[in-house]
């Protein structure tokens, strides 16, 4: 059975249909790259899967719970979905270890020796020991982004979403984060990702899927469709990125 | 004239002067502690409490202090409950302060990005536990030069208190005016004096906006 079963969702914003029937299966340790041009629907895919949106047809599981159907609280499905944004938004007011720390304390009461050493390893993880008592604005961005990788796996996820986790960040400064989510996937942490980053899409992704206008126009193994795409919307959409 | 020279003037303006910051100092204190109630509720996720807490902060700041004073002082009195002057005082100030408090810093956690939420709910974190930890903190910052600044509203309100008999800096002024018949005088000194205590609150207010600036 796959980890994260998407079926036919539907979503609108008013009358306007930004999903119009998405289905779509996650395995376990898969790492699925979703890619399209802005407004095709892909970030508000990823939010119905940790229940930030919600939808108004059809069904979304993740590890065998529902979403979005009121009987799930919404809690215990997000101590397993991970998800990393765009914009890191990291605790401003809390330090970079404190900020990784706060869910395990606060959800979890994990004890705070436990927690903090929990914090300095995976701070170590990503790259950034010693960073521990550096708050956000003290951080470039790529380190930020990093903090925001290790906040959320603090909580020990299934599944990472990550929603354009390398927009906001200068080129320089993309592959430290992309690193760090290579070395996830080697791992075996089951990954869905809103990207642009094509390259890293066909190198580290299990799957590639397409979204169009509210649908998934695509999807397969990234080099592959990369290599043949079957659709001249595909087509053309690579075209311009390359 | 009379017998009242310029320093018995001002010390006894002076001494009543204890009573305008003694009931400023109550009215912001206990204002503040529902006004945090009140802000709870407003930002609540139950449309009854918020409902509430509009209505309540609508009809005190959309109706003036003075006539909130007469309300407790003379309205009440109609139920043949007595109240003292200090506590019509204490409780009209209060309800005022704690309307205007709650809306200003509604302002101060509606001004927290949506990302803060977004990322602390993905935490899995209650409703109060992202207020408690992530929300409340930050909006407190940015509340700090605002209160301050408006504590400067809550030292002048008090002014009204003399009106129901209550005899702070203001009354004391016309107390000592109908007897020393010097308004000009009497009335420029009670100004000072609240110049004197407001001003360094202003300032202080425009210094801590000028940090929080900075920081930004």
């Amino acid at each position: 059975m796959s980890l994260v079963s998407i079926r036919d969702v539907r979503k609108s914003y008013g009358a306007q249909e930004v999903l119009k029937g998405v289905s779509l299966d996650v395995g376990r340790g898969d790492v699925v790259a979703i890619i399209g041009r802005s407004g095709s629907g892909k970030s508000t895919l990823l939010r119905c899967i940790n229940g930030l949106e919600t939808y108004q047809a059809g069904a979304i599981t993740v590890d065998g719970m529902a979403v979005g159907d009121g009987k799930t609280d919404l809690r215990t499905l997000r101590r397993h979905v991970g998800m990393v944004f765009q914009q890191f938004n990291l605790f401003p007011h809390l330090t970079a270890g404190e900020n990784i720390m706060l869910a395990p304390t606060v959800v979890v009461k994990e004890q705070k020796g436990e927690a903090r050493a929990m914090a300095e390893a995976l701070l170590e993880k990503v790259g950034l020991a010693g960073k521990f008592d550096s708050y956000p604005s003290q951080l470039s961005g790529g380190q930020q982004q990093r903090v925001a990788i290790a906040r959320s796996l603090a909580m020990r996820p299934t599944v990472l979403l990550c929603d354009e986790i390398t927009s906001a960040l200068d080129p320089e400064l993309v592959n430290e984060v992309l690193k760090v989510v290579e070395q996830l996937a080697s791992e075996g942490m089951t990954l869905i990702l809103v990207t642009h980053e094509m390259r890293f899409a066909r190198e580290v992704g299990t799957k590639l899927v397409f979204m169009h206008q509210g649908r998934v126009h695509e999807e397969g193994p990234p080099k592959a469709l990369f290599a043949n795409p079957a659709t001249p919307e595909l087509a053309q959409f690579v075209g311009h990125q390359n | 004239m009379s017998d009242f020279s310029f320093w018995i003037i001002l010390q006894n303006l002076l001494l009543a002067t204890r009573w305008t910051i003694l009931l400023s100092l109550i009215a912001f204190v206990s204002g503040g502690f529902v006004g945090l109630l009140l802000l709870l509720a407003r930002v609540s996720h139950s449309k009854t409490l918020r409902v509430l807490s509009i209505g309540y902060i609508e009809l005190f700041q959309g109706t003036p202090l003075l006539m909130q004073l007469f309300l407790f002082f003379f309205g009440v009195a109609l139920f043949d409950i007595e109240v003292s002057p200090w506590v019509a005082a204490w409780l009209a100030l209060t309800f005022w302060t704690s309307a205007f408090l709650a809306e200003i810093w509604r302002g101060c956690v509606e001004s927290i990005p949506k990302g803060q939420w977004e990322a602390s709910e993905s935490l899995a974190l209650t409703y109060w536990e992202q207020m408690r930890y992530v929300i409340l903190p930050q909006a407190l910052k940015i509340a700090v030069a605002p209160t301050v600044g408006f504590s400067v509203q809550v030292v002048k309100g008090t002014a009204l208190a003399s009106i129901i008999g209550f005899v702070e800096l203001t009354k004391a002024g016309t107390m000592l005016n109908n007897v020393t018949f010097q308004p000009f005088l009497v009335y420029s000194l009670v100004a000072l004096i609240y110049f004197a205590l407001c001003f360094p609150l202003s300032w202080y207010s425009k210094r801590l906006e000028g940090r929080l600036n900075v920081a930004r």
